[in-house]
């Protein structure tokens, strides 16, 4: 006997607390530049592929798992099978990972929202240096965005082995992002639902992994969600209609990146073309306003006959600009966010307001993605009767945020962004992979795929189409394998790893090799959601080979 | 006769004011890049304008208020416009040090900009960095502020909510009705048969039970 588990109000909540969670920071920074790499408007064709073949699949029978069973991912897991509990173990403590670095992501936002309400807006002007002659020499070097970014905002280190102090105004600004997602989760799932208001082997890859990761699955949070509905609930429209409305954001938002991706080549075009002028103007005194864009070419050429010798001393100056080669540099991450989106902005009229709607659009994404995460984690925790029969469930979801706060912290260390992309890169890739390859082969073969099969029909009341069934037991599961081959293949052939790091003489990225110490964060990262799985396995075999073993009565 | 002389001065002169000569400087104007239309043209008043520029600059130094403007010499006029200016002692013979002229510069910046309608960037003086302005910096930082209020706001929520909660379980636990207690748990419990919920069935409403179907076929209908 259990008591009532709370539910959503009505179906839509659940949608929307699906789609929030779904639809993240990815889908803004990370579609866009792929789709930039491989190919524009033909990426969309694998990726789509992918999105019918393995991510609804997935989406839907993550969700079924979770009505089905009541529970979040351990229990659920545990319950398809008892060896099993490892599978949801890993899946928390993925989310963990991903919830202590993730919400660094949200400080960021909230410390460029309370630095919009400024004019001029910081990023957009350059400091004076110390006897107010000229610009800050790092700021001149790089730009007054990346200036305000790698100085003001993170304090970055020359290199991972710095560490730095801890900087107080992230800090400060990570303890207000948790406080945030601890108000949010404090009254449990009827909060989170609130309205949000959602050729080249290497590209079908990446489509793959894009699908996969951007809906989220693998960290238990959709089985969370779904733990919660009433279980007749039609999962499989909303796993169809989550799946869409992912995959239509992530294509909306690349229109708009594209067009600020333009702009920014555009404007960086033009303005290396004015520095050739005036560099040119200059040296030559020619006449002011004579050398303009259309006439450059020419003039150069004839200025290199003419005046061979002072020519040559201009030489090493002159860049050739070219718009093709601004548009070639794309970027994604952090650094598409807080760099190129500002620097976007802080060039548009009334600049403020455009800039606080930005960032609050960040904050919503990331928040969305958080509470999604922080289900993944509190849902099993709450349904364990051993905790949550010492602690009411405020003071669980209080110790969760205040330790994983703690741990973010690190990462508001001089050094911090180095370690948040060790976090970012390896924390969830591989291991979210192998969850997901081991549920898929534990509802189809462990569980019984008919078995499932009748469950979800007595559950709901539709019988299972056949394309589900033939996606969740075999080409799915064949995807994942692949793709887990390549992403290990390629991990062991590309050798050391290998991370940028700012350098603030030049004023530009430069690529340096990780440490002996980082490398084993990584591999213990890996390992230890992954290890897991077995483990739990082992562990309940040997208490079960214990159990038979004593001469107990079993009734 | 008097053209040996002449030739001398400016010989002298010329040796005076040259492209890299000792403390002397180079002018650079962007006029069009300024004014666009409204631009001037540079022209031999426009120099005049600028040497008494100089001279008057040079006259706020201590021990130097009797520069005149024809002590100031500029020379290299090209189309850009740009030139090289240098100014002279009372004698003529000498020019001054490059550090007092750097400072004079530096104190009226200001005044010469207007008198050209130029700026430090469209007038520029070659080797005298001009003084920045900075940019205003507010005592308490605006992003404090702002921050101190959403962070107010976020602790009364919390705290509030945190308390309706201690104080709805209160009122729950306060209620004597143990009977209605069991009652309202049985209802809501849920069986759970080997970890899977059985409310498939519906508790309340009874179940068929399939094997006393055939019962009803025994009995032959009338």
């Amino acid at each position: 006997m259990e008591k009532a588990r709370p539910q959503w109000a009505n179906p839509l909540q659940f949608v929307f607390a699906c789609i929030s969670y779904a639809v993240g920071l990815g889908n803004v920074w990370r579609f866009p530049y792929l789709c930039q790499m491989y190919g524009g408007g033909s990426f969309l064709i694998p990726y789509l592929i992918m999105l019918v073949v393995e991510g609804m699949p997935l989406l839907y029978m993550e969700l079924a798992v979770g009505q089905r069973m009541r529970q979040g991912s351990i229990g659920a897991w545990r319950t398809i099978s008892p060896y099993l509990g490892g599978v949801g173990v890993a899946s928390v403590l993925v989310s963990f990972f991903l919830s202590m670095y993730y919400n660094v992501i949200n400080a960021w936002a909230f410390w460029y929202l309370f630095h919009s309400f400024q004019n001029p807006l910081p990023w957009s002007v350059c400091p004076l240096n110390g006897n107010r002659t000229g610009y800050d020499a790092e700021c001149e070097a790089a730009s007054s965005t990346q200036y305000f970014w790698y100085r003001k905002t993170l304090n970055i280190s020359p290199s991972i082995q710095e560490s730095g102090a801890v900087q107080w105004e992230p800090a400060l600004c990570l303890i207000l992002a948790w406080l945030v997602v601890y108000l949010c989760i404090l009254r449990g799932t009827e909060s989170t639902g609130k309205v949000e208001q959602l050729a080249n082997p290497r590209t079908w890859i990446n489509a793959a992994t894009q699908i996969f990761f951007s809906l989220g699955l693998g960290f238990g949070s959709l089985i969370a969600f779904a733990s919660y509905n009433e279980p007749s609930n039609d999962c499989q429209k909303h796993a169809i209609i989550v799946s869409l409305i992912n995959s239509a954001t992530s294509i909306f938002a690349s229109i708009v990146t594209f067009s600020i991706y333009g702009f920014k080549a555009t404007f960086n075009y033009e303005n290396c073309l004015n520095k050739m002028i005036l560099l040119l103007t200059n040296s030559f005194d020619l006449e002011d306003g004579f050398l303009t864009a259309s006439n450059l070419e020419q003039v150069k050429d004839h200025l290199a006959s003419a005046y061979p010798s002072k020519y040559s001393e201009v030489l090493p100056y002159i860049k050739n600009c070219s718009l093709e080669s601004e548009l070639d540099t794309a970027v994604q991450g952090t650094g598409l966010a807080f760099i190129v989106y500002s620097e976007a902005i802080k060039n548009m009229e009334v600049s403020q307001l455009w800039s606080v709607l930005y960032f609050f659009m960040l904050l919503m994404l990331g928040i969305g993605s958080m509470l999604g995460n922080t289900a993944a984690i509190l849902t099993p925790l709450t349904d364990s009767k051993v905790i949550s029969s010492h602690l009411p469930k405020e003071v669980i979801s209080g110790l969760v945020c205040l330790i994983s706060c703690a741990v973010g912290m690190l990462f508001t260390m001089e050094a911090g962004n180095y370690w948040f992309d060790i976090f970012n890169d390896y924390a969830a890739t591989l291991s979210l992979l192998l969850i997901v390859l081991v549920e898929t082969i534990a509802v189809c073969y462990v569980y019984g795929l008919r078995r499932f099969e009748s469950d979800l029909k007595a559950m709901t009341g539709r019988a299972l189409s056949w394309y589900w069934k033939v996606m969740w037991a075999g080409v799915s599961p064949l995807l994942i394998v692949s793709l887990f081959a390549f992403y290990l293949s390629d991990y062991i052939l590309s050798g050391t790893l290998r991370y940028q790091a700012w350098d603030a003489f030049q004023g530009q990225l430069v690529t340096k090799d990780y440490p002996a110490y980082a490398l084993a964060v990584i591999g213990l990262l890996v390992a230890s959601s992954t290890m897991c799985i077995p483990l739990g396995a082992l562990g309940t075999f040997i208490t079960r080979h214990l159990k038979r073993g004593d001469p107990a009565p079993v009734a | 006769m008097l053209w040996p002389l002449f030739l001398l001065v400016t010989a002298i002169h010329a040796e005076l004011c040259q492209p890299d000569a000792e403390n002397a400087f180079k002018v650079r104007l962007s006029i069009k890049t300024a004014l666009g239309d409204k631009a001037y043209a540079w022209d031999i008043n426009e120099e005049y304008l600028f040497r008494a520029m100089v001279a008057f600059s040079m006259r706020k130094v201590p021990k130097r208020e009797t520069t005149e403007i024809a002590h100031v010499l500029l020379c290299n006029v090209t189309q850009r416009v740009s030139f090289w200016f240098v100014v002279t002692d009372p004698s003529k013979n000498h020019t001054l040090p490059a550090a007092e002229i750097q400072s004079a510069i530096r104190m009226n910046r200001n005044r010469i900009n207007n008198a050209f309608s130029l700026s430090d960037q469209t007038l520029e003086f070659l080797k005298i960095p001009s003084t920045l302005a900075p940019p205003v910096d507010p005592s308490v930082p605006i992003w404090i502020i702002i921050f101190g209020v959403i962070f107010c706001i976020i602790i009364v929520a919390t705290t509030l909510l945190i308390l309706s909660g201690i104080w709805q379980s209160r009122r729950k636990n306060m209620e004597p009705s143990e009977m209605v207690d069991a009652e309202d748990k049985r209802e809501n419990m849920i069986t759970v048969e080997n970890g899977i919920p059985c409310d498939s069935l519906d508790a309340k409403g009874g179940h068929i039970n399939d094997a006393f179907m055939t019962e009803d076929e025994r009995l032959t209908p009338l």
